[in-house]
């Protein structure tokens, strides 16, 4: 087992995490009947591609991608910064994100309104 | 059963999800040098303390190079707002004031958030004003703004925002964002081109067009998360 290095077990942690997250979220959308919580699950699959997203743009010992100081470049006294475009995508999928998240509140808002339940095997007029 | 089915499809994701991923060499060097820029990424790295003196590069990423991105992230959150609005309205009948659902809070909690709330206000406005500098911005600043709203929301009962207001500074920010936009058009060649000077890296005023536009998103996403929240907290019960 000593030839098992450091980094595989990072990269098993952290990816395992990021699939683990999305197939949680997966099970709550999935299996889950209250309208929040399937609301909640949604989130934690965006959670889990997000963390799936910046451990793609991840390299060893990369400082994050901002000049602190003229001069650091990409080449310059071993100083590495990680992929800084998976990140700025990470912030564009936080925003919408968020969009989803709120008008998916609100249509549970309404759903609740209108039924006096948040329960989808309660709400019975969209059986056939 | 559905929960077995349910477990199958999960097996079979987490696999497909598996199989590309152990492909991947975590924390590689995928760079390049940047003599030879072999991503995209490494290109962004090599060109933006240069070209646009912008010491954040994810900044220089999110509005100048993804600018045009940037915009429809930005209509996307507006439609989000104006569709929770929409969702959410009900016509008031005579005399019948909106009212907020949550309980008053405690005399600590309206000390305290009467203490903290311009401390709030001012630390996002940092965070949005430094964005093309530190960790952050229009984003991340008008996000904490909202947060200040909303402790102001949730401490005392009769805070609400001015819809007014919020829908003006809203449209203006979006306009200056757009304006922008259609200056580097006049001036120079393509839409959201930076037609301004860049100055020097790590200085306040450098970067060109790229704080002003950040400003600009920071008060647009302060209104359009401010305006959410008051849509959500002050629904009526019936």
């Amino acid at each position: 087992m000593e030839n098992i290095d450091i980094n595989q077990l990072l990269s098993i942690a952290v990816f395992g995490a990021a699939v683990g997250l999305i197939l949680i979220g997966l099970y709550a959308v999935l299996i889950k009947k209250h309208l929040i919580k399937i609301v909640i699950g949604l989130s934690i699959i965006d959670a889990g591609i997000h963390l799936l997203f910046i451990a793609i743009g991840y390299i060893n010992g990369g400082t994050s991608p901002i000049f602190s100081e003229k001069g650091i470049s990409l080449v310059n006294e071993g100083v590495k910064m990680v992929d800084p475009v998976p990140q700025a995508l990470v912030l564009t999928a936080i925003v919408i994100g968020f969009g989803v998240t709120a008008v998916a509140l609100s249509l549970v808002i309404r759903l609740y309104r209108h039924h006096q339940t948040a329960r989808i095997d309660q709400i019975k007029t969209l059986k056939w | 059963m559905k929960k077995v089915l349910v477990l199958l499809l999960l097996v079979v994701v987490g696999y497909s999800l598996y199989v590309p991923l152990s492909q991947i060499e975590f924390g590689a060097d995928r760079m390049g040098s940047i003599e030879n820029p072999t991503t995209v990424g490494a290109y962004y790295l090599s060109k933006t303390p240069s070209e646009l003196s912008v010491a954040n590069v994810i900044t220089a990423i999110v509005v100048n190079y993804r600018g045009f991105d940037t915009l429809g992230e930005v209509s996307v959150l507006f439609l989000a707002a104006t569709g929770i609005g929409s969702i959410l309205y009900r016509r008031r009948k005579e005399g019948e004031h909106s009212e907020t659902i949550s309980k008053p809070s405690s005399q600590l909690l309206q000390a305290g958030a009467k203490l903290i709330y311009p401390a709030i206000l001012v630390l996002g406005a940092y965070v949005f004003i430094h964005g093309h500098l530190t960790p952050g911005g229009g984003f991340q600043g008008g996000a904490i703004i909202a947060t200040g709203f909303l402790l102001m929301m949730m401490s005392y009962k009769d805070f609400h925002m001015n819809h007014t207001v919020l829908t003006w500074v809203e449209s203006l920010a979006g306009i200056t964002f757009v304006g922008v936009g259609i200056g580097g058009l006049i001036v120079g060649t393509t839409f959201l081109e930076n037609f301004m000077p860049v100055g020097t890296l790590n200085d306040l005023f450098s970067g060109g067009i790229i704080p002003i536009i950040y400003v600009a998103v920071g008060f647009k996403v302060a209104a359009e998360l401010a305006g959410v929240l008051d849509t959500l907290l002050s629904i009526k019960e019936n």
